[in-house]
């Protein structure tokens, strides 16, 4: 029994089969100009050249420190702000053309916030909120509030209880499911999570990762999961994709990347994740300092001056993202053959 | 949706359980809304409340005055000039034409506060709109629009209503228009940093992912965010134009006698300050308890506006 | 202070907000040199406590009860005065925002050798001296150079650095630290985890620190004592809580983590319901409302505080069930009644 009319069959409105990626996203750049003392001008590379399909059905989880670029990625993909370069396919057509404007985009594409309270309007009720899509889409207003409750019911508030009520009148998680519910009302098949649980207590986190599981299922969603745990990212993606100074340093299924990471980055994120173990405490950091600016990114592999793999080589080649096994990418020369690395792969071997 | 919804689930999480959790079943709890926690706590606040009391009054006298005026405000007598408070005949003394004190003051609280108000609520209007827009679109729309408002900051805002007057004539409707101007500029500042700082905000984001044109956005989703401070300061600027009104009059560039309006009775009583100066000062006590009364008021409504999270 | 007294005591503690009672009656012991931490979700009252010990409370509007000793101190005993040395000089606290803790017109170096000079007597060179031997101390990569910077030129991470550093300045006894890495990116946060343990070994320091985040507390606190609106239910050394835990809501903080999921894609275990609201208090146990094992008993009566093994203190009426519950493992644990009427 579904709020929205065709979405018990997900496929109802998929146009290139289930083997087309959802969404493509190619050579994705944005570089904001930032004025430094002195006048002088200088350019945060924050995404700078991010390929990554995001299959049908799946749940592609994003990770990364602050300066990583995912935020900016995020905004990039809805369009929030406007891309410097680089494409965006959506099942197959490029957003922003004829054939899928972005208007028509934003009705298969929805996100949700970090920030529960400041994404929702401080002097609308929750039902008001929800209905605002929909009405602004030609949905007559009777039905858009039906259509708001139904959905209340849906993420687990009580209509009767939360409807009329205002954002301030709520918790936190109340608030983040009330942003769900906005989201799915303009019934899309990709919804973007930007760091949507981890503002929110542990146990009603696990309440809201639950909900998502349960929605996704339902309503035969995509998620995009935004996050900088990798616990919680672990749990509900299929697969991950890191980030690292505005590109991508790995991307592969979910268990075969933060299990076996390949790219030192990955590593150290990795072995930063406190442990729940007092007879086993984290003995050292494996990485010293802070990530770096994106202002002044080091040449080469973005990640060589803290890396303990690095050679010259490094310094110098910029490594391309390649596979190393299949649906498993990273951009490492110590994992690419013939890269001039001493630890790269034998050529022949690989071969 | 038919799916039974527990109880379990209702109380998924956080927030304090409050009176309405009790609410009855099948009645849906309607919040009292932004504006009705705004009068709740106005109505709690003393001093808000009797300076809004004594604009209330003000209005009444000003509506009512012709009919409820003790003697006719323009008939005056050569013998009776310039009586004092508390004279039998004029409980406020009379004026240099020997005019009722008290019947002039009340029939010019309506002139006052026509000029006073009226300024104030057309610059309100002309002046949420060009912030708004600018505010919203940001870009070259709102360095061209604000840019041009600095203009008008260059100059004192007396000496602007006093030159715009001057170079339309003298006259009501003249003083208002350039009242009107005065504070267009100013109205129009505020509004767009009320409203350059909600832009930002991530529910104009999500209102713009759902696919909402500029215009339903800013009418549905800023306005509503922006009014209120926007109108808190027009009321401030309340009191400054009734002065500013009363000063045209006085300087002889708004009402013309015999009209009462109370800048105007201050300027034709000066000459009998040194003779009567309690009946003199009458229509400035005026204008003052009226411009603080709106001051408090106004403040009272930006204290209750501050919501918290 | 002799050195078998413990460095921070707390007896009976409650403080109160209005009609509010946020902490309703904590007990804490904390060994000198030792490392304790505070944890809970937001509500439960975990960082009042961690403020009532330095009075952090504007006078009026709160109402603090009980004992409070600290570094030897009475707390409830000094003088406005008083107050102001003992922060800072015995016990001082760093915060989760460090920004807040440094005035951005100055030099860190300023605001660091400033402090000293407020505590002691001595030179303007000496100062500075110490100052720089506490940016080496705290791992400030170039701390001379550093001394010199504003705030906002650094960053986050040594910003913190900064701020326990000027925390340190005084040579405190004490500790304190409010959500200290919660701001921070991961690979920057185990660093300052570890950091803050290594002061504790080397300095002797003793430390409280208040965080929502398990892994964070068995990262460097030797104990940990879990709290509930406003009390603590349970505590005990790392490896009692985590390991062993006893009482149903730790259990439940446990469970509900992303990590300890059966499976991927299964549903994680949650705690249902919401915390009570501390202005109406039930009877009983807080927790009974949301609690898996909860019986008349608990909707009754606030159960005791037991101690189940040494230093290993629980305030359960079914501390045994609820141990065996865990033992038993993952088992579908969830309310089976409805949680409001």
């Amino acid at each position: 029994m579904s709020v929205i009319p065709d979405g018990h069959d997900p496929f109802a409105r998929d146009r290139g089969g289930p083997a087309q990626p959802l969404l493509s996203v190619s050579g994705l750049y944005k570089h904001f100009p930032v004025r430094k003392a002195g006048g002088k001008k200088q350019v945060v590379r924050a995404v700078d050249g991010v390929d990554f399909d995001v299959l049908k059905g799946e749940t592609l989880g994003i990770v990364g420190e602050s300066g990583c670029g995912k935020s900016t990625t995020a905004k990039l993909l809805m369009g929030l702000i406007e891309r410097d370069a680089g494409g965006l396919l959506y099942d197959g057509q490029a957003v922003g053309e004829r054939a899928m404007p972005w208007r028509s985009y934003r009705r298969e594409v929805q996100m949700v916030f970090q920030d529960s309270y400041a994404s929702l309007n401080p002097r609308m009720t929750v039902e008001q909120s929800i209905a605002f899509g929909p009405k602004v889409n030609g949905v007559p207003g009777r039905e858009a509030v039906e259509r708001a409750r139904a959905l209340l019911a849906r993420v687990g508030l009580e209509p009767r209880r939360f409807a009329g009520r205002y954002p301030h009148e709520i918790s936190g998680g109340q608030r983040q499911r009330v942003n769900i519910a906005r989201a799915l009302a303009l019934e899309p098949r990709l919804v973007l999570l930007d760091e949507a649980v981890s503002a929110l207590d542990k146990s009603v986190e696990a309440q809201v990762l639950n909900l998502l599981l349960d929605l996704k299922a339902e309503f035969g969603l995509t998620y995009i999961f935004i996050s900088h745990d990798l616990n919680v990212v672990r749990f509900i993606s299929d697969r991950v994709m890191v980030m690292y100074l505005g590109r991508v340093s790995e991307i592969g299924l979910s268990d075969a990347v933060l299990d076996a990471p390949a790219h030192p980055y990955t590593e150290a994120l990795m072995a930063s994740m406190p442990s729940l173990d007092p007879d086993n405490r984290t003995a050292v950091a494996l990485l010293a300092g802070d990530p770096p600016n994106p202002i002044d990114p080091p040449s080469g592999c973005r990640f060589h001056p803290r890396c303990p793999l690095a050679e010259e080589v490094c310094g110098v080649t910029e490594p391309p993202l390649d596979g190393i096994r299949p649906l498993h990418r990273v951009a490492c020369l110590a994992r690419q053959p013939g890269s001039g690395h001493a630890r790269a792969p034998n050529p022949a071997l690989a071969a | 949706m038919t799916a039974p919804v527990t109880a379990a689930s209702m109380a998924l999480d956080g927030g304090l359980l409050t009176a309405d959790d009790a609410a009855p079943e099948g009645a849906f709890v309607s919040s009292r809304g932004f504006w009705g926690h705004v009068g709740h706590r106005l109505v709690r606040d003393p001093v808000a409340m009797g300076a809004g009391a004594v604009i209330l009054l003000v209005v009444i006298v000003a509506i009512l005055a012709p009919w409820i005026t003790p003697m006719d405000p323009y008939k005056g007598s050569m013998l009776r000039r310039l009586k004092h408070v508390g004279d039998a005949t004029y409980w406020l003394g009379s004026d240099e034409l020997g005019r009722d004190m008290i019947s002039r003051l009340m029939l010019g609280a309506r002139l006052s506060l026509f000029i006073g108000v009226t300024p104030v609520l057309i610059a309100f209007v002309i002046g949420s709109g060009i912030g708004v827009l600018a505010g919203y679109v940001g870009g070259w729309t709102n360095t061209i629009l604000m840019r041009t408002i600095d203009v008008f900051f260059a100059f004192p805002s007396v000496l602007l209503a006093i030159a715009l007057s001057g170079a339309l004539g003298a006259g009501i409707f003249n003083s208002i228009v350039s009242l009107t101007f005065v504070f267009v500029p100013q109205i129009a500042r505020v509004a767009e940093s009320v409203t350059t700082g909600i832009r930002r905000r991530d529910y104009i984001d999500a209102a713009k992912l759902s696919g909402a044109s500029a215009l339903t956005i800013m009418r549905v989703q800023v306005l509503g965010n922006v009014v209120g401070p926007i109108f808190v300061y027009s009321t401030s600027l309340i009191s400054v134009s009734m002065i500013l009104a009363s000063g045209l009059s006085f300087l002889g560039l708004g009402v013309r006698p015999p009209e009462p309006e109370w800048g105007l009775m201050l300027n034709t009583l000066r000459t009998a300050i040194y003779v009567n100066p309690v009946v003199a000062a009458l229509p400035g006590v005026c204008i003052f308890v009226v411009s603080i009364a709106f001051n408090l008021f106004s403040d009272g409504l930006r204290a209750a506006m501050e919501i918290r999270q | 202070m002799s050195s078998s007294e413990p460095a921070v005591v707390l007896r009976d503690l409650r403080v109160a907000f209005g009609k509010v009672q946020v902490v309703d009656g904590v007990d804490l012991t904390l060994e000198r040199g030792q490392a304790i931490a505070l944890i809970g979700e937001s509500g439960s009252g975990k960082s009042v406590t961690l403020r009532a010990i330095l009075r952090l409370f504007p006078e009026g509007r709160s109402r603090i009860e009980g004992q409070i000793l600290a570094a030897g101190r009475d707390v409830q005993a000094l003088t406005k005065r008083q107050l102001a040395d003992f922060r800072g000089g015995d016990v001082s606290m760093i915060f989760q925002e460090p920004l807040l803790a440094f005035d951005p017109v100055y030099t860190v170096g300023r605001q660091i050798t400033e402090a000293i000079l407020r505590h002691e007597t001595i030179s303007k060179g000496e100062a500075r001296e110490r100052a720089l031997a506490l940016f080496e101390r705290v791992r400030i990569p170039s701390p001379e150079r550093r001394l010199d910077n504003y705030p906002h030129e650094m960053s986050g991470g040594m910003r913190q650095r900064a701020m326990i550093a000027l925390a340190l300045s005084c040579r405190p006894q004490v500790l304190l630290a409010d959500e200290p890495t919660t701001a921070l990116d991961a690979t920057v946060q185990i660093q300052v985890l570890l950091l803050l343990r290594e002061l504790q070994r080397d300095l002797g320091l003793s430390i409280v620190i208040v965080t929502h985040d398990l892994g964070a507390a068995v990262e460097v606190a030797d104990r940990i004592a879990v709290m509930y609106a406003g009390r603590i239910v349970e505590t005990g050394t790392a490896h009692q809580v985590v390991l062993d835990p006893h009482h149903p809501y730790t259990i439940g903080l446990l469970r509900s983590r992303a990590e300890g999921a059966l499976a991927k894609g299964s549903r994680l275990q949650t705690i249902p319901g919401s915390p009570p609201d501390l202005a109406n208090r039930p009877p009983g146990c807080p927790f009974a409302p949301r609690c898996f094992l909860a019986e008349e008993r608990c909707r009754r009566e606030m159960p005791p505080v037991a101690e189940i093994a040494p230093g290993h203190r629980v305030a359960c009426w079914r501390t045994e069930e609820a141990a065996s519950a865990y033992r038993a493992g993952p088992t579908p644990v969830r309310a089976a009644e409805p949680v409001l009427a």
